[in-house]
C-alpha cells in the first residue's frame, strides 16, 4: 500500500530493508527523525551518539566487524565527523558503512548552508542524491551494496526539504521481527585498518583506482538516468532541484544525477551531445557544472540559477526565465491592500528554564561578554534580553570564552553552553580552562533535554533512544574531576539565587561553572505549578515583566492613568506558573493563584 | 473536484499544522492522486509560524507551492491568514480558524495585531471564498478543545467538494483510538459550517 513517509523515514526504512545492524548520531535538524524512525524497527541497534564523531567512529567499527552500520546528522555534524571520514575513506570497511548527511539548502535551522557533495570530493569516496522518499529509501539500500561493493564510505546526501516532506512510499511494513544475532568472530586486517602512514601510502593509489571504477560503474547505472523529452533543451539536475525544474521545464530532456560523486562524465557527454542548449539546475554550490565545464562543455548554470538559499519553483521560474528560456509567466496578481503583519520569531516557551538566566544577564550587559552556543538558548541574542556576543558552532563557547580572556579581555567573559551541547564538545575545552586557569564563568543550562530538535536524550538524562533508564552522568561532580573548584549548581527559575552566583562567580579568579538546573517545559520533569496573575489595581505598568520575555504576558487594554502605558495581563492558558514574572515585579502586582494547575 | 490542489497550511507552533496536513496529504493518496506535503521543524518552530504546503495532482514535483498559486489557504489563526494571503491564488479559497494568538512583538508592544475587520477584508480583497469559523467553540461542542484542527479539517473538506468518508477514515487512522468518536463529532461540526 501507499503511504507517505518523510525522507527521513523512507531512510530508515531502507537501511532497514538492507539490513542495517547497528546506527548512531547525533540530533540535529533536519536529520533527527531518521534515528528515531530506526528505532522502532526491531533487530537494530539504534542510538544517539554524545556527537557526529562518536557517531561515526561507532559506525565505522560496527562495520570493521562486518555489520552494516549508519551514522546520521545534519550538514554541520559532518564536519565534527570529517576526522575519522576522511581516514574511513582510506581504510575501507568490511560491512557497508552509510554517512547521511542532511543538507540545510536556506539555513531553517542551522549557523551555514555548506553543501556537503564537496566532502564527497574531498574524501574521494561516492555520494547518492535522492529527489524523493521512495529514492530515498531506494538509494540508502544502493549505499549499503555500493559501500560493500567498492570497500569504502558511501555519503547519502539529504536536504532539509526532502528530510522534512513526505511523499507515497509504495511498503509493505514489516511484521516479522527481526532477530539480532551475534557478529562473526572479528576478523582482522591491520594492513586496512590501522592507518599509519606506511599503510596510508599504499592505500592512497587504490582509493584513486577506487574512485575509477565507481564512475564507470556509474556511467549505466540506473541511479543515473536520463529522461527524454523535446531535445532543444535538455537538463542536468538532482536532488530537491529535480523536482521544480521538471515543473517548470516540462516535456523537455532531461538527465537526472543520483549518483553524484563521481560523475558519469561519458553519460554527461552523450546527454550534451544530443539537446541544444544545456541547463545545470543544482542547489547551492556549482558542483556539476564546474566539472562539466572543466570537461569543455558549454552550459547555463550559476549565471541564473540561485548560488546561495533553497531553490522553490519561482526561483527556478524566475532563473529559466532569465535565460531566456520558455518557462510560463504567472499572471501578474493583484496586490493585496497594505495591511501591517507583526512578526512572530521563535520564543522562549512560557515557563522555559533559561529565561531568568537571560534575563539577569542582560542586567550585566556593562561588565560581561556572553560567549554562546548552539540550542534553544542560542534564543538569547534576541531582544528582549540580547545577551549573545559570539555563537560559531557546537561547544565553541568555552574555548572562545577562554581565548578571549586569556588575550585580555577588561570585562568579565560568561560561556553559555547547554546540556546536550556540554556532552557533544563541551568536555574538553573546560578541560583546557581548567588546565591554563582560564579566569571565565562557565554557565551549563542543563535543562535534561535536548531541546531544540525536539526533546532527544543525551548521557546526561541517562535515557535511551528506546526510552530505556540507565545511569545519568551527573555534571557538577564531573567538573569538579577536572579540578575546577569554584562549581555552583543554581535552580534555573530563582531570579536573585542566579544573580547572586554571577556575581560571586565573576569574582574568582579560576575557572568558574554554574550548572543552572530545571528541567525543559518539554520534559516530564517539568513541574507546573498554578498560574500566576496580574493585580491590575497594584500594577503600575512599569513594563518590568515584559523584559522577561515570556508569551504568556500580554498588554492589557488598561492603561496607567499618569504614563498611559499598558498595564500587564497573563494568559492562563499559556502561564506554566514559573514565576519568573513575580519574582522581577517591583511592586508585588503578580501572585500565584490557588488552585492546583488552574 | 479538481484533480490539481495546491493547499498552505499556516499557524503557530503547537496548533496541530502539522498533524492536519499530514490528514489532507494521506486523503490526496486515498483519492487515487499523487500527493506530497512539505514542512519545516527546528529552531523555525518554537513559538513561531508554522508553514506546511500539500500538493494534489496526477504527478506531483515540487512538494512545495509557488507565490500567487495556491488554491487554498488554510489558516489556523487570524493573523496568519494575512500573512500568508500573497500566496494565494486570487479567487482561491480561504479557511480561517478565528482564533487570536498575540506575537511577542505584540504583547511586547513594538508592532499592533491588525483589527479582525481589516484582516478581514484584505483576505476577501483577494478570495473567491472565506469561510471563517471558532474552531475552539466547535472543538468544545465536540468534546475535546484539542479537535480543532479536525474541526478544521471538516470545513475544508466540504469546499472541496470531496466525500466525506474518506476524510473522516484518515483522521481515525491518524488518532488514538479512544479519541475517534470525539474526532469524527469534530469533523462533522467543521463540516457543518462550511455547507450551511
Amino acid at each position: 500500500m501507499k503511504r507517505l513517509l518523510s525522507g527521513n523515514e523512507a531512510i530508515a526504512l531502507g537501511a532497514w530493508e538492507a539490513g542495517v545492524r547497528f546506527a548512531s548520531a547525533y540530533p540535529g535538524t533536519p536529520s533527527t527523525e531518521i534515528l528515531e524512525a530506526l528505532a522502532q524497527y526491531a533487530g537494530v541497534r539504534a542510538e544517539w551518539a554524545s556527537n557526529e564523531k562518536v557517531a561515526l567512529d561507532a559506525a565505522a567499527g560496527a562495520a570493521f566487524g562486518g555489520a552494516r552500520a549508519l551514522a546520521a546528522m545534519k550538514h554541520v555534524g559532518v564536519n565534527v565527523a570529517a576526522d575519522s571520514l576522511m581516514s574511513l575513506s582510506y581504510t575501507g570497511i568490511k560491512g557497508g558503512l552509510v554517512l547521511v548527511s542532511a543538507d540545510d539548502p536556506g539555513c531553517f535551522s542551522s549557523q551555514n548552508e555548506q553543501d556537503n557533495r564537496q566532502y564527497a570530493r574531498f574524501g574521494k569516496f561516492p555520494c547518492l542524491e535522492p529527489s524523493d522518499s521512495e529514492e530515498a529509501r531506494q538509494f540508502t539500500r544502493l549505499a549499503f551494496e555500493l559501500s560493500e561493493r567498492f570497500n569504502c564510505p558511501v555519503m547519502l546526501r539529504s536536504t532539509t526539504r526532502l528530510s522534512h516532506s513526505k511523499s507515497a512510499v509504495d511498503v509493505e511494513m514489516p511484521d516479522a521481527p527481526r532477530a539480532f544475532e551475534p557478529l562473526p568472530p572479528f576478523e582482522r586486517h591491520p594492513d586496512q585498518y590501522v592507518i599509519i602512514p606506511a599503510i596510508a601510502r599504499v592505500r592512497h593509489p587504490a582509493i584513486e583506482q577506487r574512485l575509477l571504477d565507481i564512475a564507470a560503474w556509474g556511467e549505466t547505472a540506473p541511479v543515473n538516468r536520463i529522461e527524454w523529452g523535446d531535445r532543444s533543451i535538455g537538463v542536468i539536475t538532482c536532488g530537491m532541484a529535480y523536482q521544480y525544474v521538471r515543473e517548470i521545464l516540462a516535456g523537455y530532456s532531461f538527465l537526472k544525477i543520483g549518483l553524484v560523486h563521481p560523475l558519469p562524465k561519458e553519460l554527461i557527454r552523450q546527454f550534451a551531445a544530443q539537446v541544444e542548449r544545456l541547463v545545470i539546475a543544482e542547489e547551492l554550490d556549482p558542483f556539476i557544472e564546474e566539472q562539466v565545464r572543466a570537461m569543455g562543455i558549454d552550459c547555463i548554470g550559476k549565471e541564473v540559477f540561485p548560488l546561495v538559499g533553497e531553490f522553490t519553483l519561482a526561483r527556478v521560474r524566475q532563473a529559466v526565465r532569465a535565460a531566456g528560456l520558455p518557462a510560463a509567466e504567472l499572471p501578474p496578481a493583484p496586490k493585496t491592500e497594505h495591511l501591517a503583519v507583526p512578526p512572530r520569531p521563535p520564543a522562549l516557551c512560557p515557563g522555559c528554564p533559561h529565561r531568568a538566566f537571560f534575563y539577569n544577564l542582560r542586567r550585566w550587559r556593562r561588565q560581561m561578554v556572553f560567549s554562546g552556543d548552539i540550542g534553544c538558548y542560542s534564543m538569547g541574542v534576541l531582544p528582549p534580553f540580547d545577551a549573545m556576543d559570539m555563537l560559531i558552532s557546537m561547544g565553541a563557547s568555552i574555548g572562545m570564552a577562554h581565548g578571549l580572556k586569556q588575550a585580555g579581555a577588561q570585562e568579565g567573559v560568561i560561556a553559555i553552553i547547554g546540556d546536550s551541547t556540554f556532552f557533544h564538545a563541551g568536555l574538553s575545552p573546560l578541560a583546557n580552562a581548567a588546565y591554563n586557569n582560564g579566569c571565565f564563568i562557565t554557565a551549563i543550562l542543563d535543562n535534561r533535554i535536548t531541546a531544540m530538535t525536539g526533546g532527544q536524550h543525551h548521557p546526561g538524562t541517562g535515557i535511551t533512544l528506546q526510552g530505556r533508564e540507565g545511569r545519568p552522568i551527573d555534571i557538577a561532580p564531573l567538573v569538579r574531576a577536572m579540578g575546577i573548584e569554584h562549581v555552583r549548581e543554581v535552580d534555573a527559575w530563582d531570579v536573585k539565587a542566579i544573580n547572586d552566583a554571577l556575581k560571586e562567580a565573576m569574582e574568582v579568579q579560576a575557572p568558574a561553572v554554574l550548572v543552572v538546573k530545571g528541567a525543559c517545559v518539554f520534559t516530564p520533569h517539568f513541574q507546573r505549578r498554578p498560574v500566576v496573575t496580574v493585580d491590575a489595581q497594584v500594577c503600575t505598568a512599569c513594563g518590568t515583566c515584559f523584559r522577561v520575555g515570556c508569551p504568556a504576558i500580554l498588554k492589557s487594554d488598561e492603561t496607567h492613568p499618569k504614563t498611559g502605558k499598558h498595564k500587564a495581563t497573563i494568559d492562563p492558558l499559556l502561564c506554566t506558573g514559573c514565576t519568573v514574572c513575580l519574582q522581577v515585579c517591583p511592586v508585588q502586582a503578580i501572585y500565584q493563584t490557588g488552585g492546583e494547575e488552574d | 473536484m479538481s484533480e490539481r490542489i495546491n493547499f498552505l497550511f499556516v499557524g503557530v507552533g503547537g496548533q496541530g499544522v502539522l498533524t492536519a496536513s499530514d490528514i489532507a496529504a494521506q486523503v490526496g493518496l486515498d483519492l487515487g492522486l499523487d500527493a506530497k506535503k512539505s514542512e519545516v521543524h527546528g529552531f523555525a518552530q518554537r513559538g513561531g509560524v508554522v508553514e506546511s504546503h500539500v500538493r494534489w495532482a496526477p504527478s506531483v514535483g515540487s512538494p512545495t507551492g509557488e507565490t500567487g498559486t495556491i488554491d487554498v489557504l488554510v489558516a489556523f489563526e487570524l493573523l496568519e491568514a494575512a500573512r500568508w494571503i500573497e500566496w494565494l491564488r486570487p479567487g482561491g479559497t480561504v479557511v480561517i480558524n478565528e482564533q487570536k494568538i498575540v506575537p511577542m512583538s505584540v504583547s511586547v508592544g513594538d508592532a499592533v495585531y491588525p483589527d479582525r475587520q481589516a484582516i478581514l477584508s484584505a483576505v476577501e480583497a483577494r478570495a473567491g471564498r472565506v469561510v471563517t469559523l471558532d474552531g475552539l467553540a466547535l472543538a468544545e461542542r465536540a468534546g475535546n478543545i484539542r479537535t480543532v484542527n479536525t474541526v478544521i479539517l471538516g470545513a475544508l473538506s466540504a469546499l472541496l467538494d470531496t466525500p466525506p468518508e474518506v476524510w473522516e477514515e484518515a483522521i481515525v487512522r491518524r488518532v488514538p483510538p479512544r479519541y475517534a468518536d470525539v474526532n469524527r463529532a469534530a469533523f462533522r461540526l467543521g463540516r457543518d459550517v462550511a455547507t450551511s
